[in-house]
């Protein structure tokens, strides 16, 4: 065996940048796995459709900004319009089947996928638009390491992770939604209106969509396509964190984004990327089929 | 004076399949009524149709002067009648001092409801010591009293608890049904009890119901319904 040659600084600093790029890109993952976490814990259901309802709200904030709005106005109204639309999807399309067989929901899901995507492409094009990024190149808190919207976008899905953990820990309309999701019929003696709590997840599913794919649009520019891998890395997130735990889809979300990274630039190469994602879900559901954070429900006989 | 639950010709189906067929039945504010019966006979379905949960009724039913025949299960529960439903309802994967606080999710008097919280734990020490705990490792008998205590939370006027015994281990159903007896008197519920039992109910109830297939045989006082012959032959093997 022989001795690893030294370290370059230049080659540190290389796999800092590759490290600190995956944090970044797994706080969008992060933020995407929280949104299917969201609709997972109101309905145990996973949406296929969220990558491409995030994509279609960040075409709706794009509309807004050529329209002149300010970036952070811009923000909170697509945020506001993304809720509605999703717990409108609820109600139209969703709650419609709640008693229709398993996979004719997966195939509605799939159904809205398709749908989301080609409304984008028809009202908004198909060409690729550049979308701003809310912190500006030369802000204070970038350095040579990470840009500013690299330490933008952690900060931001950090301050998700907090206010959605509050939400359900610590609110009784939280509470309650948990409660609608795990026994229905149990909720409803106790005066829980479920249907109205399951558009609340949607909707909220649908918000926190919308600001996962302002944060992306801005590194893999604004198009129809541009969920489909991230919705992939945010499944991985999801499944590894835990699905039915928000800390755990945060946490699995940063596992994924710099594992992605560093197994991408040191080991397979970027066109082998994305089959990273499809190992890390199928080795964590071997070793730990509920997740790193992940619950297992024990009932007592 | 009328009575706070006043039912007429209630009958109750689950699909095609007709359950109840036309029954009437009267609870008295701050009365235990105990509704007896074989398995099969309606006693859970009477509970559900009060409800309006999981079954089609007609008839009409009068909660305190209001019609509720044609309330919404959640609206029902907020004119302040508390279900605890067979199977317990058990919320598995939360704790159990958030089952406990799930009851009183409509409720806005924060402080009321810390109280009602640190009653129930008196009621029911065993939930104090496993507050933390996931319901779903609870045993039995703890998620029984769970059941009863997050309907509770809510400050029913009217409870209804279907078979509180059920497959628990006879110390266990002395101990609820000693807590029931307290929870009736201090805390002023009416009670409507469904219940396989009928040694054992008719010593808490005031009143009884006796149901075969779906229809009123007999009702009375306890006494009378202990000292009734069909009920003594058929319900406590005398």
């Amino acid at each position: 065996m022989r001795c690893a040659a030294p370290i370059s600084e230049n080659e540190l600093e290389t796999f800092l940048q590759q490290l600190f790029a995956g944090l970044s890109t797994g706080g969008i993952y992060a933020a995407l796995a929280l949104a299917l976490v969201m609709i997972y814990q109101a309905t145990h259901q996973v949406n296929f459709a969220q990558g491409e309802m995030a994509m279609f709200s960040t075409f709706l904030a794009w509309t807004l900004i050529q329209a002149g709005l300010p970036y952070w106005l811009t923000f909170f109204v697509t945020v506001a319009i993304s809720f509605v639309i999703a717990a409108g999807v609820e109600f139209a399309i969703i709650r419609p089947l709640h008693n229709a067989p398993e996979l004719a929901i997966v195939v509605a899901f799939i159904g809205l996928l398709v749908i989301f995507h080609s409304l984008a492409s028809w009202i908004f094009g198909s060409t690729i638009k550049e979308f701003p990024s809310p912190f500006p190149k030369d802000a204070w808190f970038g350095s040579k390491l990470m840009s500013p919207h690299q330490v933008g976008t952690i900060f931001v899905s950090l301050c998700l992770v907090a206010v959605l953990f509050s939400f359900f820990r610590f609110t009784t309309l939280g509470l309650s939604m948990r409660a609608a999701a795990q026994n229905p019929g149990s909720s409803r003696l106790l005066g829980i209106h479920v249907g109205r709590m399951l558009m609340l997840g949607w909707g909220l599913a649908g918000a926190i969509g919308a600001v996962a794919g302002m944060l992306v649009a801005p590194v893999v520019f604004l198009d129809p396509g541009m969920m489909s891998g991230v919705l992939l890395y945010a499944f991985a997130a999801a499944l590894i964190g835990g699905i039915d735990n928000p800390a755990g889809a945060i946490l699995g979300g940063f596992i994924v984004g710099v594992l992605e990274n560093l197994i991408g630039s040191y080991i397979v190469g970027t066109e082998l990327k994305l089959s990273v994602a499809l190992v890390l879900i199928v080795g964590v559901l071997i070793v730990r089929p509920a997740g790193l954070l992940g619950r297992t429900i024990v009932q007592r006989v | 004076m009328s009575a706070m639950l006043e039912i007429r010709g209630l009958k109750a189906s689950y699909g095609s399949t007709a359950v109840l067929h036309g029954i009437d039945l009267d609870i008295d504010e701050g009365q235990v009524t105990a509704l007896l019966g074989a398995n099969g006979a309606g006693k859970t379905t009477t509970l559900r149709a009060i409800c309006q949960f999981q079954v089609s009724t007609s008839g009409t039913m009068l909660f305190k002067g209001e019609r509720i025949d044609g309330k919404s299960t959640e609206q029902t529960a907020k004119l302040g009648v508390g279900h605890v439903p067979d199977g317990r309802g058990t919320f598995l994967g939360l704790s159990t001092e958030e089952n406990l606080r799930l009851g009183a999710h409509a409720r806005g008097d924060k402080r009321a409801v810390a109280d009602d919280l640190e009653r129930m734990y008196s009621y029911f020490p065993k939930l104090q010591e496993r507050r933390a705990q996931q319901a779903g490792t609870l045993s039995g008998g703890e998620q029984q009293m769970l059941a009863i205590g997050r309907a509770l939370m809510a400050r029913p006027t009217l409870l209804l608890l279907d078979e509180p015994s059920f497959g628990l281990a006879p110390l266990i159903v002395k101990d609820i049904f000693s807590i029931m007896r307290r929870i009736n008197k201090e805390q002023k519920v009416s009670i409507l009890l469904v219940e396989q039992n009928a040694r054992l109910a008719l010593e808490l109830a005031h009143t009884a119901y006796l149901l075969e297939t779906g229809r009123v045989v007999h009702h009375g006082s306890s006494e009378d319904m202990r000292s009734n012959d069909a009920v003594r032959r058929a319900y406590l093997g005398e």
